[in-house]
């Protein structure tokens, strides 16, 4: 399993594996937002929490299609199917490899975007911790979906159909610790049901994504 | 006999060849009688004339749900017990399901408009009916671009469990980030909040009436998609020849 990450981790940072894509999109994404509304500080600041969290959860977008539609291609996820160790385990691994190439860079990167928003300072730990805890439930749940348009041609725009419904509890908890701490006040209920979700993502999805990859096995 | 003879594709079309024309039937008239019995209902005291589009608005909010429900249901007894006239059923039904939903947020959009002042708001229950929508979307598109018809039954059966945890994680979710506007149960029986008998009844012919409309046209599209089936099998089996 570790071998397994640590190929997953390799293939994503080296030529072509499309690494930092995700941050210059998510760069790009804060430049324009001020051109859309205006550069006053007065109206970015209220929508900054917004902005962050649908720009995280679009750059993580990006990048699914590539957990399992490269190893599909050349062959390697049928090995992997048929290797000594689950396929939850498989899928569990690489979207563990996904979030360390995606979620975890733009969640230490995010308080140099909120800057560009006029986030206010306060909630720049919230948003850290809020995107530390969310975004791997963003990437499991983006690893169902792949898993879900593995074999079709054209899986992209689905796979964005599909997954992005099953993100929108995942943002307003999100978005809602972020606002908090933006106004100074308790986040810890919201805190508490992102975990939850993230928990119950990690606990149900390795066996929904396993199912699906078996059933575009066959 | 155990219900699970109609599991048969031959003994499903038999019965309900039979039993279609009376759904049908009882569809038609029940929906008629129950939306001509709203329409000349007297004008509420408050929202006036408005009042009668609840008659097309709860009803299909209340088979939107149930759609989803009976999809879920379906796609349980094709994984468990592969049922081909199962998926095909929760096949049949999406599309169906997916009018109901655009029914009740457009009649809403209809009502909100001059009762509330505005087209939309973003309130719990009118956002997680988008988002419902958002799904039923998502399931037809997924049934649509896969080519072989049982790895689409099967994939589409996971979307649909799996869909429904967040559907429904989604319905709570959203209650956290705005209030309200829209109003509790409908059908409410606390004391003071019940609505009054001239309205419950023909709501309650109404509901009756659009089950039994998601009913027929969930045979006739049930029926349509065993007959496709046969008709894929008959050529591959001519090409083959």
């Amino acid at each position: 399993m570790r071998a397994l990450l640590i190929r997953d981790l390799r293939l994503a940072t080296r030529a072509g594996g499309g690494f930092g894509l995700g941050l210059a999109f998510f760069l790009i994404l804060c430049t324009l937002v001020p051109f859309g509304v205006g550069p006053d500080a007065a109206m970015l600041s209220p929508i900054a929490p917004g902005i962050l969290w649908v720009g995280a959860l679009l750059s993580c977008l990006l990048s699914l299609d590539r957990i399992f539609a490269l190893d599909h291609e050349d062959g390697s996820l049928d090995l992997l199917a048929t290797a000594p160790i689950p396929l939850e385990a498989v899928v569990a691994v690489k979207a563990a490899a996904h979030w360390l190439t995606t979620g975890l860079p733009l969640t230490l990167a995010a308080p140099i975007f909120a800057l560009l928003l006029h986030l206010p300072g306060a909630a720049t730990g919230d948003l850290v911790l809020s995107l530390l805890i969310g975004t791997p439930a963003l990437s499991l749940l983006g690893a169902f979906g792949a898993a879900l348009t593995v074999g079709l041609r054209r899986g992209g725009l689905l796979l964005s159909l599909l997954v992005l419904p099953l993100y929108v509890p995942t943002l307003i908890f999100g978005a809602e610790i972020v606002r908090r701490g933006a106004i100074g006040a308790d986040a810890a209920s919201p805190l508490a049901l992102l975990a939850g979700i993230t928990l119950l993502s990690a606990a149900l999805i390795p066996f929904a994504a396993a199912a699906a990859l078996r059933i575009n096995l066959r | 006999m155990s219900i699970w003879e109609y599991a048969n594709p031959v003994r499903f079309m038999r019965s309900t060849a039979k039993l279609l024309p009376w759904v049908v039937a009882a569809a038609a008239i029940c929906v008629t009688a129950g939306l001509v019995w709203g329409v000349l209902t007297p004008p509420d005291y408050r929202q006036g004339s408005t009042v009668k589009i609840m008659f097309l608005h709860v009803p299909a909010a209340l088979m939107a749900i149930n759609g989803w429900l009976m999809m879920l249901v379906a796609s349980l007894i094709w994984l468990i017990r592969r049922h081909h006239v199962s998926a095909l059923a929760a096949k049949a039904a999406a599309p169906i399901g997916a009018v109901m939903t655009v029914i009740a947020l457009v009649t809403g959009a209809i009502w909100g408009q001059p009762m509330w002042g505005t087209w939309w708001e973003w309130d719990p229950r009118l956002t997680s009916f988008l988002i419902l929508f958002l799904f039923y979307l998502g399931y037809i598109a997924l049934w649509s671009a896969i080519e072989d018809p049982d790895s689409a039954a099967d994939l589409t059966g996971v979307l649909c469990l799996v869909g429904s945890v967040f559907a429904l994680l989604s319905r709570y979710a959203v209650n956290f980030w705005n209030q309200g506007l829209h109003q509790g149960a409908s059908l409410s029986v606390a004391p003071g909040e019940r609505m009054s008998e001239v309205y419950r009844y023909p709501l309650y012919l109404c509901m009756l009436g659009f089950f039994l409309l998601f009913l027929a046209l969930l045979l006739i599209r049930t029926r349509t998609e065993i007959r496709l089936r046969r008709t894929a099998a008959l050529r591959a089996r001519e090409a083959r020849r």
